[in-house]
């Protein structure tokens, strides 16, 4: 089954997308693919503004009625802001995950951190052979 | 039969298979110096006839004494419904069944149960129970840390007041996760938290205050100033209480401003024996916006598909069956079977009963103390208010006292002197509903006797013959 995968965007391995503006900020947000693994979702606890987080670093968890799952902020920098609609409508992330459904936005540290990121292509790839 | 279902030939087998002589050898990675050894002190088996007898004799050693001691299990009247009704077996389980709702009753009475507690607590969810009240303050402690996300410091205040067992059981418990306790002194005159000291941390970056209602000598804190200290500091205010004292004061939901974030305790004194110290059962209560992180189980009450009610578990994302290593915590429902007791304890007794049960409590120790008070040799340390324990300092050892008292049928109090060596010879009594006038006075003469014989001993005797 094949799930929407916007060019634009870069992906990591554990199905969170990043969309970089000429500010130097990030938003962040789980796939489509990944919204659609974890089903309705019923919680989401966001990051702490203000927190500095590293690549990899655990920092919000998307709880749905079958499980709960950590998200890991793809770069390093400063939460600078959090979804706030999602404290009162989780659902807002298997309704539109890339646009509406975003999680944090963050202040990158080190932009280079981006190379290391997956394109739309090679993500498609990724997360298709995660279903087998 | 063992219940091991490999024979020998099915063991030697296996161990071929991986290539090992004896089972012993799948543990040499662990040093001999660590290993466990064969339990020596275990007698051989005895026949039914012979432990009964073995039982019997051992529950007469315990004679008809009158229990005066409190210190964190306490000695209250269970009505004789209470465990007839328990031990039922529709009820007869410690855990929630597997297939959990299929078992509509047991979940149904957990959903009683919990609604009683906030009721009694005044706050707004409460889990279906933990272990016993020391383990329940830590997994308090670890819950604030993980709900204050304010605080970077992973540190606690915790009032020296508080119950000794509690603070060594929370220490066992946290310090591996890099939790750091700091120890809030107690006012040498009044028994309370030492407020100047506590005020010696305002500012600091603390996760949580922890507050006893009442502390461990019996003595009522002022839980409004302490609640509000905490929210002030950006602290979470973690309430440690008596739930029959609640009945009575002030509950942990209302306390200061804001109320308490987390309320937790031991559930013993609500239809559990004292048993020789247990099982007993925890509970833990928390404001809404913390569900989520709140250990343990929770039922919630649904409609199905036609509509009708039923019982669930419920936000079991957070527990260790889906969230494995993440969980809040690995407890269960775990103590079921007394928090059964508890609610048909609670359901029998009603509000009003509670609170008869408390006021008798403390007319109780008000006697009590009273009494002991004026006998010579004998005065209060704290004159804060208390419920229904208070702390005695004698002139004589009081481990002599107790053992006297002991052999008169009278157990007479809990020695604070190996907890808190800066009080010097010091009881703590207790007297609940249980205790009769009768008792007391008798405690009262007792003591003034041994008290007396003592004093006299000191005095230089002639000797009669040379």
């Amino acid at each position: 089954m094949s799930n929407d995968v916007p060019t634009d965007l870069r992906y990591t391995k554990s199905h969170e997308w990043v969309r970089v503006d000429d500010e130097g900020i990030a938003t962040i947000g789980i796939t489509d693919h990944a919204q659609e693994l974890l089903g309705d979702l019923v919680f989401v606890e966001l990051p702490e503004v203000g927190s500095e987080l590293g690549a990899g670093a655990e920092c919000a968890v998307v709880e749905s009625v079958k499980a709960a799952s950590d998200v890991y902020s793809p770069i390093s920098g400063e939460v600078i802001e959090v979804n706030e609609v999602l404290a009162d409508a989780p659902e807002t992330i298997n309704q539109d995950a890339y646009e509406d459904g975003w999680i944090f936005r963050i202040r990158m540290a080190d932009p280079d951190e981006l190379d290391a990121l997956m394109d739309a292509d090679s993500y498609a790839e990724h997360s298709e052979s995660d279903e087998d | 039969m063992p219940f091991i279902p490999h024979t020998e030939e099915d063991v030697r087998r296996m161990l071929e298979v991986i290539g090992v002589q004896r089972i012993d050898d799948l543990f040499d990675e662990i040093p001999p110096t660590l290993r466990a050894k064969a339990l020596e002190a275990v007698p051989e088996g005895m026949s039914e006839m012979q432990v009964t007898a073995l039982m019997q004799a051992r529950a007469r050693e315990d004679g008809q004494a009158a229990c005066f001691i409190g210190a964190g299990a306490y000695d209250h009247h269970i009505p004789a419904a209470v465990w007839q009704i328990a031990t039922r077996g529709e009820f007869y389980s410690a855990y929630t069944p597997y297939q959990a709702e299929a078992s509509q009753g047991t979940l149904q009475l957990l959903y009683e149960y919990q609604s009683m507690m906030t009721a009694l607590m005044a706050m707004d969810v409460s889990n279906a129970s933990l272990y016993d009240g020391a383990s329940g303050l830590a997994e308090a402690v670890l819950m604030a840390v993980r709900v204050n996300r304010k605080s970077k410091s992973r540190r606690i205040l915790v009032p020296r007041s508080l119950n000794p067992a509690y603070r060594k059981t929370v220490h066992s418990i946290v310090r591996n996760q890099s939790i750091e306790l700091v120890e809030v002194p107690f006012d040498a005159a009044s028994g309370q938290v030492d407020m100047e000291a506590l005020q010696s941390h305002a500012g600091q970056d603390f996760a949580a205050l922890v507050i006893p209602q009442p502390n461990f000598f019996g003595v009522l804190e002022d839980v409004d100033v302490l609640t509000d200290f905490a929210h002030a500091n950006g602290m979470l205010a973690i309430a440690v209480v008596n739930p029959l004292v609640m009945a009575v004061l002030k509950p942990p939901g209302e306390w200061g401003a804001a109320g308490a974030d987390i309320a937790c305790g031991e559930g013993q004194p609500l239809g559990a024996p004292l048993s020789s110290g247990g099982p007993y059962f925890g509970f833990m209560c928390c404001k809404q916006e913390m569900v989520r992180q709140m250990p343990g189980r929770i039922i919630g009450r649904t409609v199905d598909l036609e509509g009708k009610p039923g019982y669930a578990l419920t936000l079991q994302a957070r527990e260790q069956h889906i969230r494995r290593s993440k969980a809040t915590s690995n407890i269960c429902t775990n103590q079921g079977l007394l928090v059964t007791a508890a609610t048909i304890h609670m359901a029998l007794l009603g509000g009003e009963g509670l609170s008869r049960v408390a006021a008798a409590c403390h007319a109780n120790t008000a006697q009590l103390l009273a009494q002991l008070a004026a006998v010579d040799g004998v005065e209060r340390v704290f004159d804060g208010p208390v419920f229904h324990e208070g702390v005695l300092r004698l002139t004589a050892p009081v481990a002599d006292v107790l053992r006297s008292l002991a052999a008169h049928n009278v157990l007479g109090g809990f020695e604070l002197g190996a907890d808190y060596p800066e009080l010097g010879s010091a009881l703590l009594v207790c007297a609940t509903e249980l205790r009769t006038a009768g008792e007391i006075a008798d405690y009262a003469a007792k003591l003034a006797r041994i008290m007396a014989a003592r004093t006299q001993a000191k005095c230089p005797v002639e000797p009669k013959f040379n």
